[in-house]
């Protein structure tokens, strides 16, 4: 980041024919970059620093494109310069470069409506609200608890919330336009990794082998849901065929229990605090938690619309950096009591303390009698690592959601904002990790990103023409 | 003896509430019982899981069949402080209430506003009526949530989804009663009408709007009870505010004893909001 150029007058017009373009400093000691300026009092007056900064960044561009101020005369003379202003324009990204030149200016758009499910993985994203981080980056946020994740996903095509708490899969499914209208949808960070689990009805204590689960009715969130992909994948390496040996249904998070204590269900792979509610409630025990099938796994996201994000650069990374230091917060073990205590109550998670506290402590009772201590049951890295995407597609196309050829990486690049991920985690102090495309491992079995449809090729079990 | 009738209408009428009580609190007093016993002979391990089942003594769960004390207890505890306001998913049962009135008055005001006229135009003319009538008839029975996702995609917006979802499902009784209010003025009047050389507009506000009212009337009164069923349906599902947001959000905590006391409002308001059509159509009755 650069500080401004203390200009006063017709600032860098690099489009003006009959000036020389210099970007020199103003306080005229002729060094080229005003970031090497290190005159005192050569601020800007607060007004015109968008405007300054704005035109800066152009400058700047005109002067790589054309380094001898002779030639950008003639060419600003020959074609006029508003042809000139478009068609550099239409080359270069001016508008993204300068959105990021004014790093920590003043939101577009104070006041924000964000949409939440009240589940344990949004947490970062709520206790931002409690704890004051939107405030700290001069937003006024209203969290809005959403039904369930259709509502989220139409509550954002209608533009009705700003930002939303998402099942990373969805907006990458919003983006291909599977299950809705095609809606460039982005994913800014992963609100939450592990953090789910298994849970069976307490009558089938006996029965903890999935090979004889066939005929079992499982609930899980949403389909484009990691736990949708996730519990298909380890019936599928049980040998149980998800399609046609149990029958998997859509349930809203909150009506999971409701639904397990009926006996509508036998289980569902779901959010917690809803496996940890079903224990406490005597219904169902945790079979396993999802990190036993994939540790480390990303689950919720953190995401707004390609639209919002354009129009509103500066609120955007404002609201990045207010979720970032709240992963960031979340992520260590020590403050997880007291971000259990600021979510649990009816605004917010509308849950008792002490089953929030045994999601994110990891201490928990299992259902079974057992007291198990897992600290990383739940856990809060926020890096929208573009291989997560890349397996959730090959999954989608595993399970027929998606037909045909997937260009893998490209919508990963698109929907996975992972550069301005790192950019913002190193505003708020966290060290960015190298590379996009790390390695892991599901169930054992490697996922190279380098190789999806290899991948694929792995599997007996599958709905792929 | 009406009197006397009264009376002992009333003396059965709290005897079948008291017994209901009494039910009510011998059905859930019996577990309870369980509960006290075994703490003595645990090991520390047995007690730490009891203490995270949340059953360690002194705690009380919060799930689980009310017992008559708890559930007055909450009515107190919600009826002392109506009008809180933590923020937008939190806020006290008059402020819920005022939201779904509202819902429920703007929807119910506009059905009103196409029905009462469409429903007079289709009376007076039999070849509107046969035309408008197979619409009406496939329209009427739709369930007001099937409406939602329609609305939601065409509207994109919630709260006026909810809104245009107790329009659609209010408007067709009042339609069908006005029709047939309007269709079922005595000739006679009309004969002496036209008679008397009435305008057509006199005709319809100074004859035919009064023989009609009760008829109007009760179609009004059938639909705000419709009205009053389809917001709590509503706004379960689509949040944010109001008595229906209310219950959804008291059964994902899966506190019974809210759900039950937000059962028990929306039974009063719904009767009040009747009794006040009844009071109207009392007004307009007239005897021939």
């Amino acid at each position: 980041m650069f500080k401004l150029p203390a200009v006063t007058e017709p600032t860098h017009d690099p489009y003006d024919a009959d000036r020389p373009l210099r970007l020199g400093c103003a306080c005229g000691q002729g060094h080229d970059a005003p970031a090497a300026c290190a005159a005192p009092g050569v601020a800007l007056a607060a007004p015109d620093d968008e405007r300054a900064a704005r035109e800066y960044v152009e400058a700047a561009l005109v002067k790589a494109l054309f380094p001898s101020d002779a030639v950008r005369r003639r060419f600003l003379r020959a074609v006029g310069s508003g042809t000139a202003r478009a068609a550099i324009a239409s080359v270069l990204p001016v508008t993204a470069l300068q959105a990021m030149a004014q790093e920590k200016r003043p939101p577009e758009k104070r006041e924000l409506k964000l949409g939440f499910i009240a589940i344990t993985c949004a947490s970062p994203l709520i206790m931002a609200d409690p704890l004051g981080f939107y405030k700290r980056e001069g937003l006024d946020v209203s969290l809005m608890k959403t039904a369930g994740w259709a509502l989220i996903r139409d509550k954002m095509i209608n533009r009705e919330h700003d930002a939303s708490h998402f099942l990373s899969p969805m907006p990458l499914a919003m983006s291909m336009g599977l299950g809705s209208n095609q809606v460039p949808m982005r994913v800014a960070s992963i609100q939450n990794t592990n953090g789910q689990a298994i849970t069976l009805h307490v009558k089938h204590k006996d029965r903890r082998d999935p090979k004889t689960w066939k005929g079992f009715r499982f609930a899980v969130p949403f389909e484009y849901s990691m736990h949708n992909f996730l519990l298909r994948y380890y019936l599928a390496e049980h040998g149980v065929n998800p399609d046609t040996e149990v029958q998997i249904r859509v349930t809203p998070p909150p009506e999971m229990v409701a639904n397990l204590r009926a006996g509508n269900i036998d289980g569902f792979l779901g959010p917690d605090p809803f496996n940890q509610r079903a224990v406490f409630d005597e219904v169902g025990f945790i079979h396993i938690l999802s990190k036993e099938i994939w540790d480390g796994h990303p689950c919720c996201a953190f995401g707004l619309s390609e639209d919002f994000i354009r129009q509103n650069p500066n609120t955007y990374a404002a609201l990045f950096r207010a979720v970032l230091t709240a992963s960031n917060m979340a992520s260590q073990p020590r403050d997880r009591e007291l971000i259990a205590r600021v979510i649990s109550p009816a605004q917010y998670l509308n849950q008792p303390e002490t089953v929030v506290t045994q999601v994110l402590t990891g201490k928990f009772a299992d259902g079974l009698g057992g007291v198990k201590t897992v600290p990383d049951r739940a856990n809060f890295d926020p890096v929208p690592w573009q291989s997560m995407a890349v397996w959730m597609l090959t999954q989608m196309k595993r399970w027929g959601y998606v037909k045909g050829d997937v260009d893998y990486r490209r919508i990963a690049e698109q929907v996975f904002l992972l550069t301005d991920a790192k950019k913002h985690m190193a505003e708020v102090g966290i060290r960015p990790p190298e590379g996009a495309y790390r390695k892991f491992r599901v169930m054992g079995r490697e996922f190279d990103p380098a190789k999806p449809d290899e991948y694929l090729k792995g599997f007996s079990l599958h709905r792929m023409a | 003896m009406p009197a006397s009738q009264n009376l002992r209408a009333a003396l059965l009428s709290v005897l079948l509430l008291s017994v209901l009580l009494l039910t009510w609190q011998i059905a859930t007093d019996l577990p309870s019982g369980e509960a006290g016993g075994a703490p003595a002979a645990m090991t520390p391990e047995q007690l730490e899981y009891a203490k995270l089942m949340g059953k360690d003594p002194g705690a009380q769960k919060p799930s689980g069949f009310p017992t008559p004390a708890q559930m007055a207890e909450t009515v107190v505890k919600h009826l002392s402080d109506p009008f809180y306001d933590n923020g937008p998913n939190d806020k006290g049962i008059a402020i819920q209430l005022a939201h779904s009135l509202a819902r429920v008055a703007l929807g119910f005001l506009c059905a009103c506003a196409l029905a009462i006229p469409l429903g007079f135009a289709i009376g007076m003319s039999p070849l509107l009526y046969k035309a408008l009538d197979p619409f009406i008839q496939v329209l009427k029975p739709i369930s007001p949530l099937a409406w939602m996702p329609l609305a939601l995609y065409t509207i994109k917006d919630s709260t006026a989804s909810g809104v245009f979802v107790i329009f659609i499902c209010s408007v067709w009784p009042m339609l069908i009663n006005t029709a047939f209010g309007v269709a079922s003025v005595r000739r006679e009047w009309l004969n002496v009408a036209a008679t008397l050389e009435v305008r057509p507009l006199r005709r319809a506000f100074r004859v035919i709007l009064p023989a009609a009212a009760p008829t109007i009337l009760t179609g009004m009164r059938i639909s705000m009870g419709i009205a009053w069923l389809v917001i709590v349906a509503a706004e379960m599902l689509v949040g944010g505010t109001g008595i229906g947001y209310f219950v959804w959000n008291e059964w994902n905590n899966l506190s019974l004893t809210n759900v039950i006391f937000a059962i028990v409002v929306i039974g009063v308001v719904g009767m009040l909001l009747d009794l006040m059509f009844a009071r109207l159509q009392r007004w307009v009755t007239y005897v021939e």
